[in-house]
């Protein structure tokens, strides 16, 4: 049982394989909504990576420094915020698609291909 | 021993959501698999003592930004996606893709195995982030407000009924 206690790389991992199926899902995917919920995967894949990076340099510590592992959980706050932020504007540029097209399938989306 | 099998718990429903998510042909049931996984992050955070970024995984992913994509998929009534589950060349080439970053990755952290995770971590707390943000963190915190009014007008501009003529 001693190879189930989780450690940095356990959290890594499942981080890994969480911002591999966003991709995954970007790049397969076809609807415009479920494409723009695999980004929003990926940014929470990356998240708990810097979680796990911050909590690993907090329980190390480091000389000379305050706040060991500060930086890492003040990051995903910020990118929690940026997030929000691009999830509105990205639905609101869905909404628009949709009022145009009537569709929001991405291969249909090539307005701007010449 | 028991943070072992919540850590596993959580790991597993995490990556269940993130699989149902990208094979799900019904947009509100991709949406919910979804919101599984955030709750499973959510706990993941827990399991690293980072208990604020926890509470906020709760209240703005699986709250505030789910509500707004499963209103919008509402709004839209989207039909169903069915080649969801067929295997083409872009499919094939999308997974090898996937693994190949997976595989990478795992080979690149295995380093890691070493590094603990399970001591004290004051950085989950409330109190410590509020100071950082009030003295180090100062500027970003205020340039967050500025991001966010400018989302909401965009928001507002780009998804607006135009009348034409």
């Amino acid at each position: 049982m001693e190879f189930l206690t989780p450690n940095a790389y356990t959290y890594l991992s499942v981080a890994i394989v969480m911002f591999a199926l966003g991709a995954i899902g970007v790049m397969t995917r076809r609807n415009g909504i479920i494409v723009f919920m695999c980004i929003e995967l990926m940014l929470n894949a990356v998240n708990l990576s810097l979680i796990t990076f911050s909590k690993m340099h907090a329980v190390a510590g480091a000389e000379g420094v305050p706040h060991p592992g500060a930086n890492g959980s003040m990051l995903v706050f910020f990118v929690m915020c940026v997030a929000a932020a691009e999830a509105v504007v990205g639905l609101s540029i869905i909404i628009a698609l949709f009022r145009n097209r009537l569709d929001i399938d991405i291969n249909n989306v090539n307005i701007f291909k010449w | 021993m028991i943070a072992t099998i919540l850590f596993w718990v959580f790991a597993v429903l995490g990556v269940a959501g993130a699989i149902g998510l990208i094979f799900n042909q019904n947009p509100v049931y991709a949406a919910l698999s979804l919101i599984l996984n955030f709750f499973s992050i959510a706990g993941l955070y827990l399991s690293l003592s980072a208990e604020f970024l926890a509470a906020i995984q709760i209240l703005v992913y699986a709250g505030a930004i789910m509500v707004l994509f499963l209103f919008v998929i509402m709004l839209l009534n989207l039909q169903d996606e069915p080649d969801v589950m067929k295997f083409d060349a872009r499919r094939g080439v999308a997974f090898l893709l996937g693994l190949a970053f997976v595989a990478e990755m795992i080979f690149v952290f295995k380093d890691f195995a070493q590094r603990d995770v399970s001591g004290e971590y004051t950085f989950g707390k409330v109190e410590p982030i509020g100071e950082q943000l009030m003295t180090q963190y100062l500027f970003p915190f205020e340039m967050i407000s500025v991001i966010l009014i400018s989302a909401l007008i965009g928001a507002i501009v780009v998804a607006r009924k135009y009348r034409h003529g």
